[in-house]
């Protein structure tokens, strides 16, 4: 069973890194897939690996991580001209953030125009369907 | 007199802690990538003696390992550094994967234990970097997350970061992939085991320690 839990950035807005990250992780934990409205900042996303190593064991294996960033297509000077205005009143609640168990989700690949999302499900059905 | 004296003393001291004071050269990457190939290349480059044991077997590397002073030289221009082998960095250990390679269940915790350990530690040391070489295999997606947030931490601390494009002896090695997700890095195509255009690399290394 795939669960998606959407969380919007103003849940985490006011909460320090330690308890977002907490709140992101034990989602995770519980076997459901985050859609996180906007970004961690840098140092978060690897406090996020750090915490998960910690809770590593045989039954939770860890995640997989992906944020996409806005405006990916538009030109560079567009999005350069842009880019101060809009950071300015959005900032980190650009883009979209995705961290799912690594149990369910094998990899989620990303090239700069597309994002794939492949499941534990996608692979059994592959494998069933090959044989 | 006593000034003379004075100055003497702190000219003393100072040399005493630029003598001391060494780059550290870290490697960061995910696991598998060839970070401990590169490590024992540029060992056996300068020193004539290996680092680090290397496998197929993801996360060999499970401790951070240090080899100091080592000097390269090319030309008049010369640096010398703490080379930083990691044990790179994961969002995933699964023990059962390594039982893939024929560990036995128990060994195969063990190692899992280990890894996520060796993932801390790499993070943590990451404060601790003067410069970084992110060393990638050119085979595999380059827009991994993993491959960004370490990055992008880099550049959050200000660290220097020459990234390598390893494994180009393979034919489905594709440094232009690699050089397009970080466009604004020096990228530099290697074969770490091979030793396929290892010149070019101290090169760079040169440009980016400065
Ligand atoms: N073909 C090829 N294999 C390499 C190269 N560098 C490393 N490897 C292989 O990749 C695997 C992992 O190497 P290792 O240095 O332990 O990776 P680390 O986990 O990043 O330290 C080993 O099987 C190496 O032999 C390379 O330049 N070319
Ligand atoms: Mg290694």
């Amino acid at each position: 069973m795939l669960t998606l839990q959407f969380v919007p950035y103003s849940e985490i807005e006011y909460i320090s890194s330690v308890g977002r990250i907490r709140k992101l992780l034990n989602i995770a934990k519980e076997n459901r897939i985050v859609l996180l409205e906007g970004r961690l900042k840098k140092e978060e996303e690897a406090e996020l690996i750090k915490a998960t190593m910690e809770e590593i064991n045989k039954d939770f294996k860890g995640i997989e991580l992906s944020v996409i960033y806005p405006n990916k297509k538009e030109s560079d000077l567009f999005r350069k001209l842009k880019k101060g205005f809009v950071n300015m009143l959005l900032g980190d609640r650009q883009g979209l953030t995705i961290i799912g168990p690594a149990s369910i989700v094998r990899e989620i690949k990303k090239d700069p125009d597309k994002i794939q999302l492949f499941t534990e499900d996608d692979t059994r059905a592959k494998k069933r369907r090959k044989k | 007199m006593a000034n003379i004296f004075e100055k003497f003393i702190k000219a003393f001291f100072k040399n005493l802690f630029r003598r001391k004071k060494h780059i550290k050269l870290g490697l960061y990457g995910p696991p598998n990538a060839g970070k401990t190939t590169l490590a024992n290349k540029i060992c056996e480059d300068w020193l004539g003696e290996s680092m680090g044991k290397v496998t197929n077997v993801p996360h060999e590397t499970r401790e951070i390992q240090i080899k100091e002073q080592i000097n390269i030289k090319s030309g008049n221009k010369e640096i010398s550094f703490n080379l930083v082998d990691t044990p790179g960095i994961a969002t995933k250990i699964d023990y059962e994967d390594f039982m893939k390679f024929g560990l036995t269940a128990k060994k195969a915790k063990k190692r899992a234990k280990e890894a996520t350990k060796g993932v801390i530690d790499s993070i943590r040391w990451l404060d601790n970097m003067d410069t970084v070489v992110v060393v990638l295999d050119a085979t595999k997606d380059p827009y991994s997350q993993v491959n960004i947030t370490i990055i992008g931490n880099l550049e959050a601390r200000k660290i220097p970061v020459l990234v390598v494009a390893n494994k180009v002896d393979l034919k489905k090695a594709k440094i232009k992939k690699v050089q397009s997700a970080f466009p604004q890095y020096h990228v530099v195509g290697i074969s770490a085991k091979y030793g396929n255009n290892i010149d070019e690399f101290y090169e760079s290394l040169f440009k980016v320690v400065g």
